[in-house]
């Protein structure tokens, strides 16, 4: 097998299903001769041709408006944004058009829509570059969305949405785009959407992560272990719609719950998920929930966004309070 | 061909069919005699199914309606397109859906607050009626592009007003269509007003066909309330997007008699006298003229028309009255294609309350 980064997975997901659909075509901005600008569809314009791999005009409603007719009439449209700031211009198209269409058509007009949008902050750019509105699509009933931790489950989980048909936000975690890799198939294989995955097994408390955070999860429970502290590590992957069977039989286990993500506080998933553990597992709690997330202001630019993002050294800070309760 | 004689940009506009029901010199009516006859009962019949779901509002039968009234002419565009082509309508559109074929019924169902009233057949080339001002333009845009990159000989069409095209979305799926050449017909039915707003302070421009040229594709204005004109550009516009000679805006000139919708005053931003100077200019009237003068049509024909259309809306009303509620169980089935078993389980506990709370009457 070869060791490919997120870029890399997601692109021959990408491939292979353009290769083994011909009614699969990709559209946004810059997306055919540059390859994205974060190359994520490199080389899909020059194997399948500008009919198939389509830059369009600059403009973020007229690519996901478009998208939605197109799969109307019988394609598989992936459209870029090419970052999540930029989807709110798409707002309308995306909450009260695409996610609206199956019920408006009464289940006639099911759209397979996959829209791609790299993610989250950490990587040095300017504002409205940085940012994770996740809790603004999830918010909105008939959305499903998809943010992948790795380069494995990427690959798989772009195949899955590409099959779902239905309308797919897939974030793409820009920090780790090329900073984790991992081992990948080259098989045609998918991870199911709605499944949460339990990444690391432990049984003395539950940490929810997804995306970039996993990787700062993940090293703040190797270093729980170094204390013999056992936390059990679960990725979320599909934030909408969500797994939480899994984090309450988690924490019905664990009895103490961290959840963690760079969005703000207010509202962020990090309450959903603290809300229906409370309704399905209240006297499994042995400590109040712990949210360790970004703060409940604007996104700072780079200069102060380390400050902002949650990392391992905030995560286990946040252990401990729950521990020692 | 109309489209590159008449330049919108001063302010040339297609007619055909005078106000006095003749045709203008220099044109043919474009359509045969049984055709025309046809289409104006049609329009005669479109005509009392609106007044009908403006009568049932009143009597609480029926919720928020935008009428079509005075737009009729406009609305059968829509009896131009083969099967094959797709039609996406905005909420101003009941007439142009009955000229397609949708059942009046499900018209009134959709208006009455039910959804099933926008549940087609599969195969059925039209989109359910659209709320957001602007916002399906870009959908036909996508329909005609799938169309295109499959080869099908087949246009889609994008209905909207001229309030709609201050929209960014509007300039976005022009644009698109533009770079794209996509087999899309842009239909604006400029009917003057958006709500309260003349057309004079949506746009400085002179008109809104000739927004058509900034995209790269020809637009043509045509006199709204002449059936005549509004079909041969429609057929042309078809024709061309088919062809594949890319997409077309026609601006259809007309006016709305009626108000915005049934919770509108329309007496706030117009004067009576304003309305009573545009009545002479009903599509009907000059329509029903160009028969008459031709022996195609007569006063006991009207009469006849116009009871049978009341008895068509009423025999729809009664067929969209007489349905049973849907179950409120279509709440939670549309959403998702498969549903989440949270949701899943937000429909069982509704269900349970609604059971515990009306001693097991049955809701679902």
């Amino acid at each position: 097998m070869a060791k490919l980064n997120i870029v890399s997975a997601i692109n021959q997901a990408l491939d292979q299903e353009m290769a083994r659909n011909n009614r699969m075509i990709i559209l946004g901005e810059d997306v055919g001769l540059e390859g994205g600008v974060f190359r994520v569809t490199d080389g899909l314009q020059a194997k399948y041709g500008a009919q198939r791999v389509m830059d369009t005009p600059l403009a973020e409603s007229g690519i996901v408006g478009t998208a939605i007719g197109l799969a109307a009439g019988g394609m598989l449209p992936v459209a870029e944004i090419q970052f999540e700031g930029f989807l709110h211009v798409a707002m309308d198209q995306i909450c009260n058009q695409l996610a609206r269409m199956r019920t408006r058509s009464r289940g006639r007009l099911g759209l397979g829509v996959v829209i791609r949008v790299p993610w989250g902050g950490g990587i040095h750019a300017p504002e409205l570059h940085s940012d994770s509105p996740e809790t603004m699509l999830v918010h909105t009933p008939g959305l499903t969305i998809v943010q992948p931790s790795n380069p494995s489950d990427a690959k798989g989980l772009m195949l899955s949405a590409l099959r779902l048909g239905e309308p797919v936000i897939f974030c793409e975690p820009k920090r780790i785009y090329r900073a984790v890799r991992g081992e990948v198939s080259e098989e045609d294989y998918t991870v199911p959407i709605g499944k949460a995955h339990v990444a690391r097994e432990g049984k003395d408390l539950t940490i929810v992560a997804w995306g970039a955070m996993m990787r700062e999860a993940l090293a703040a429970a190797e270093e729980l272990q170094a204390k013999d502290v056992s936390a059990e590590v679960i990725d979320l992957r599909t934030l909408s719609p969500m797994d939480s069977e899994t984090i309450i039989e988690s924490v019905r286990k664990t009895g103490r719950l961290l959840i963690t993500h760079e969005a703000p506080r207010t509202l962020g998933l990090g309450a959903e998920i603290a809300a229906r553990v409370a309704e399905e597992a209240l006297s499994s709690l042995r400590a109040p929930i712990e949210r360790v997330t970004g703060f409940d202001t604007v996104m700072p630019l780079s200069q102060l966004e380390e400050h902002y993002l949650p990392d391992r050294r905030r995560i286990l800070a946040g252990c401990e309070k729950i521990l020692s309760f | 061909m109309y489209f590159g004689r008449f330049d919108p940009s001063k302010g040339e506009s297609l007619q055909i069919l005078d106000p006095q029901g003749r045709i203008v010199k220099g044109f043919e009516p474009g359509l045969p005699d049984a055709r025309i006859r046809e289409l104006y009962e049609r329009l005669c019949l479109m005509r009392q199914a609106d007044r009908a779901a403006m009568n049932l509002q009143r009597e609480g039968r029926l919720g928020t309606y935008a009428p079509v009234y005075g737009q009729e002419a406009c609305q059968a565009s829509s009896a131009f397109l083969e099967s094959s082509d797709w039609m996406v309508p905005s909420y101003r559109e009941s007439g142009a859906l009955f000229m397609r074929g949708v059942p009046l019924s499900s018209i009134y169902r959709y208006w009455m607050g039910d959804e099933r009233g926008m549940s087609f057949a599969e195969g059925t080339c039209v989109f359910p009626i659209q709320i957001v001002v602007g916002a399906q333009p870009l959908h036909a845009v996508g329909l005609a592009w799938a169309m295109k990159l499959q080869a099908e000989k087949a246009a889609a069409v994008a209905y909207f007003g001229d309030g709609a095209s201050s929209e960014g979305a509007v300039h976005e799926a022009m644009n698109f269509a533009g770079v794209f050449q996509t087999p899309t017909v842009f239909i604006c039915q400029n009917n003057q007003f958006a709500i309260s707003l003349p057309r004079r302070q949506q746009t400085a421009a002179a008109t809104i066909a000739q927004r058509a040229s900034s995209y790269g594709f020809p637009g043509l204005l045509v006199d709204g309330n002449d059936l005549l004109a509004v079909a041969a550009a429609m057929q042309e516009a078809l024709t061309d997007a088919r062809e594949g000679r890319g997409p077309r805006l026609i601006e259809m000139l007309t006016y709305r008699f009626g108000p915005h919708t049934t919770s509108d005053d329309p007496t706030k931003y117009r004067t009576d006298a304003e309305l009573e100077a545009h009545k002479p200019l009903d599509p009907l009237l000059r329509l029903r003229a160009y028969l008459q003068s031709k022996k195609l049509w007569n006063d006991t024909d009207e009469a006849r028309i116009m009871e049978k259309g009341l008895a068509e809306a009423d025999e729809a009303i009664h067929q969209a009255e007489a349905m049973a509620p849907a179950p409120v169980t279509d709440i939670f089935a549309y959403t998702y294609r498969r549903q989440p078993p949270y949701l899943k389980r937000q429909q069982e506990d509704f269900l349970a309350f609604s059971a515990s709370k009306s001693g097991g009457e049955s809701h679902g």
